[in-house]
């Protein structure tokens, strides 16, 4: 190929050239970390809970003006709930996943430890919560009814018998064996036993970076009933009766007592949508401002490649008149784009690493594999040599006849 | 002169459309999406309260081992503050005015039976948080601290909750249920809403905001329960009277400081009272306080989300883009004019007056360019609100400032763009475009 040649007609035009490399390499650059931002977002917001959510609500429900008797109530809305057609269990809890608001402690392995060895999102529920939410038992036990207490939402209790995510229990016991173990929660004196371990239960929060997403799946369930003016009630339903479970529990409980605010009942997908918005708008977003970046890009190319043939029509000519076929010419600018988008991608790789080490230490991002990097060199390689077809088109089909004329 | 050149810009840009258009477009979606960003982040970070930013502060006391990093900013001390804490500061009176305040969700049963009963979010004063964040009223007024001193079952409402409750009439004396008990209405504010709330930023900092006020003594004797973060270590019994008489921080404390030497004697004031705690063995560590004005307060905080910060940088970067391609389309638009330059040359016209016209026709670019750009802002605005949450494009619109900025920024850029175009242009040789003809 005719290289050396390009090299010293870009000597003449030093400038082109340069814009051309320069605005592939931050195309590249910002490419790489956008799409790669973007892919993180998305798979933020596809991470199972553990729930099963498609056939799964929650009602809020608070009592007006303190009751004395929040306990036995929720009892009997439960048990109503437990009995309408379309129900598979319905359970009380303080929290779900996904709603961003919780309660979180610190879990010890001894009754001293000065700093904890992890930290848990804790839910309480009875023997109901497992099956509602549709989570898998893969260790130890349920609670047995037995077990379950009262609890307000400030006291401070320990509880004697615990369920982990496996996730935690790895983590606090790495060698698998955690049932039957006992740890120290709520900054308690008091050891608690873990009984059951369940494969997956995220925490409350949804956070894309920090602690939120150091501990995602570090959650226990205590077996509590939670006593509290205000509480959720987490309806599971057969599949596919969701709707109209909905409207006949609001009935229902308005039925047995008015004197309360069901604030919102919500079908625990919508919760989901609500919790990752903005990951999903955010991925929106990057996925636009890359498609117009990539347009840009390939626009200017076609630019000023176009405003170099037009200034090279009479050398055009005088190559085609010496013997050069249309396929010489064609290649030669695609070998001209080539050479500057090649040195353009080399620095935008480096700058694609840079953009996202400072990310990393600054946002908290994770790295960027360097295969992405890649990938995203030979993308904006093909848009160049994409961009540079049309112009290298129209000069090859200049006729010889050019060289005789003047410009 | 000015309008020969402007005549001629336009025929010239006529000439060749297709790049004309192309320059604007890449010019005008490169301001779109800059400004875009830049009026959410303009929205975000703006001060909430611009009179008073520098009066108004916040104490911090380290009320955790040092190595405990709960609810802690990066300088290791604790955002929010005990019951013990703010009460010592509240009877100590050392600041000019002081507020201990949090929020509380309480039911409300409307006045009005066939309506439903349901749940508002309260936030819980003393009297002096009126008068120090410049609360403007619009009925009535707060209560006075006679109220605070014996607990009174008074509230204040928003506009929007008096319009739901009593149709927007006065309401001032009439009793509304809160959690089965009736309050007096004193007063009824008019539109209120600093963005972002920076008086308490552990719940959603921007978005709907307070809905009613009540005293902050009462709330503590009916035992509400704070919405927000509460954070015990280890200490504490169980239920509310444990709170109050543990160090468990889940209060938010403000202080108004009108001098130099207010804020002076507040700042010794405060360091007096952590070392009493360290000598007392309360707090045994090495005292340490911090007293931050709004500003501070809000960049401490770190208010604008790492995303709204990203976002910035990603459009400011594409930006960047826009223009490397707008100097190439602007080169390739004046050098394939050159004869026409030489020709001017040859007749006469200095470097300077070539230099004059072509600046004349890339201002006139960037002018359609930021035309463009402010339609696709406002595009861009509305497809945010759409996608994102409120926490991100609360009150995010185009003002007046947002618009001037837009056109400098869109003629700076472009011209910055077309410097090495006209420097070109300007040096071209008359006798060898003349010759080439």
């Amino acid at each position: 190929m005719e290289i050396l040649p390009i090299l010293s007609a870009m000597r003449r035009n030093k400038v082109g050239a340069v814009l051309i490399a320069l605005q592939i390499a931050v195309t590249l650059g910002i490419l790489c970390n956008g799409l790669f931002i973007m892919q993180q977002r998305l798979a933020l917001s596809h991470r199972p809970s553990g729930m099963v959510e498609s056939d799964l609500f929650a009602i809020d429900n608070e009592w007006i003006g303190n009751p004395a008797d929040v306990s036995s109530r929720i009892q009997t809305d439960l048990a109503a709930l437990r009995a309408l057609p379309g129900v598979v269990d319905a359970a009380n809890t303080d929290d779900y996943p996904m709603t961003n608001s919780g309660w979180s402690e610190g879990v010890d392995l001894s009754p001293d430890q000065q700093t904890s060895s992890a930290f848990m999102s804790l839910y309480m529920g009875d023997e109901h919560l497992i099956g509602t939410l549709g989570l898998k038992l893969v260790a130890g036990r349920n609670f047995e009814p037995s077990e379950i207490l009262d609890r307000g939402s400030t006291d401070r209790v320990q509880p004697a018998t615990i369920i982990l995510t496996r996730a935690l229990a790895d983590k606090l016991f790495p060698d698998g064996k955690a049932v039957g173990r006992s740890i120290y929660v709520e900054g308690g004196k008091r050891p608690t036993q873990i009984v059951g371990i369940v494969d997956r239960l995220q925490i409350p929060w949804t956070g894309a970076s920090g602690w939120q997403q150091k501990y995602f799946e570090y959650s226990v369930i205590e077996p509590y009933q939670f006593v509290d003016t205000g509480s959720w009630y987490m309806v599971r339903t057969k599949p596919g009766q969701l709707d109209a479970v909905i409207q006949s529990a609001r009935k229902r409980l308005l039925e047995i007592d008015r004197n309360r605010v069901i604030q919102k009942i919500e079908p625990v997908t919508d919760t989901r949508v609500t919790a990752y918005r903005d990951d999903r708008g955010l991925a929106v977003i990057l996925a636009v401002v890359c498609a117009a970046l990539v347009a840009v890009t390939g626009f200017g190319i076609v630019g000023l490649t176009s405003y170099w043939v037009s200034q090279r029509r009479r050398q055009i000519g005088i190559r085609r008149a010496l013997g050069a076929t249309r396929g010489a010419i064609l290649r030669y600018f695609q070998t001209e784009n080539l050479l500057i988008a090649s040195a353009g991608a080399v620095v935008g790789v480096g700058l694609a690493i840079g953009i996202n080490l400072w990310m990393v230490s600054s946002f908290e991002m994770p790295r960027l594999n360097v295969v992405w990097t890649l990938v995203g060199a030979v993308a904006v390689l093909l848009l160049g040599q994409l961009a540079v077809l049309w112009p290298a088109m129209r000069a090859a089909s200049l006729p010889p006849a050019l060289a005789t004329r003047s410009a | 002169m000015f309008n020969y050149y402007c005549r001629l810009a336009l025929s010239s840009l006529k000439r060749n459309a297709v790049l004309t258009t192309l320059m604007i477009v890449v010019i005008g979606v490169g301001i779109g999406a800059s400004m875009t960003a830049l009026t959410v982040f303009r929205a975000m970070s703006g001060d909430p309260i611009p009179a008073k930013s520098q009066r108004l502060f916040a104490p911090q006391i380290q009320s955790r081992r040092p190595d405990d990093r709960d609810r802690a900013g990066e300088d290791g001390v604790q955002v929010s503050v005990s019951y013990i804490d703010a009460m010592a500061w509240m009877q100590a009176r050392a600041a000019y005015r002081q507020t201990a305040l949090y929020a509380t969700t309480l039911s409300v049963r409307p006045v009005e039976p066939r309506q439903k009963p349901f749940k508002a979010t309260v936030r819980v004063v003393y009297t002096d948080f009126f008068p120090m964040f410049d609360v403007p009223f619009l009925f009535g007024s707060a209560w006075r601290a006679a109220d605070d001193e014996s607990h009174s079952a008074v509230v204040v409402l928003t506009r929007e909750m008096n319009d739901q409750l009593f149709g927007g009439k006065n309401s001032v004396g009439k009793t509304i249920r809160l959690d089965d008990e009736s309050y007096t209405v004193v007063g009824v504010l008019s539109d209120w809403l600093p963005i972002p709330r920076f008086y308490d930023l552990q719940i959603v900092p921007f978005g709907v905001g307070d809905q009613m006020f009540i005293p902050f003594t009462r709330a503590i004797e009916r035992q509400m329960v704070v919405s927000g973060n509460t954070s015990c270590s280890g200490d504490g019994g169980s239920a509310f009277p444990n709170i109050l008489r543990s160090n468990c921080i889940w209060l938010q404390f403000w202080v108004e400081l009108r001098t130099p030497e207010e804020i002076a004697k507040y700042r010794l004031y405060l360091s007096n009272y952590a070392s009493e705690q360290q000598r007392t063995g309360r707090y045994p560590w090495a005292p340490h306080t911090q007293l931050r004005n709004v500003t501070q307060w809000l960049s401490y905080r770190h208010v604008v989300p790492n995303e709204v910060d990203l976002l910035v940088l990603l459009a400011f970067g594409f930006l960047f883009i826009c223009l490397l391609n707008a100097t190439g389309l602007i080169l390739a638009k004046l050098m394939s004019r050159a004869g026409d330059i030489g020709v001017r040359r040859a007749l006469g016209a200095s470097r300077g007056a070539i230099i004059y016209q072509c600046l004349v026709e890339t201002a006139m670019i960037g002018l359609s360019g930021g035309a463009l750009g402010l339609l696709l802002t406002a595009l861009g605005l509305a497809v945010a609100r759409a996608l994102l949450s409120k926490d991100f494009v609360t009150l995010a619109t185009l003002d007046f400032a947002d618009i001037g900025i837009a056109i400098l920024l869109a003629v700076g850029a472009t011209l910055l763009a077309g410097l090495y175009p006209t420097w070109r242009a300007a040096r071209v040789q008359p006798a060898w475009q003349l010759k080439a003809k």
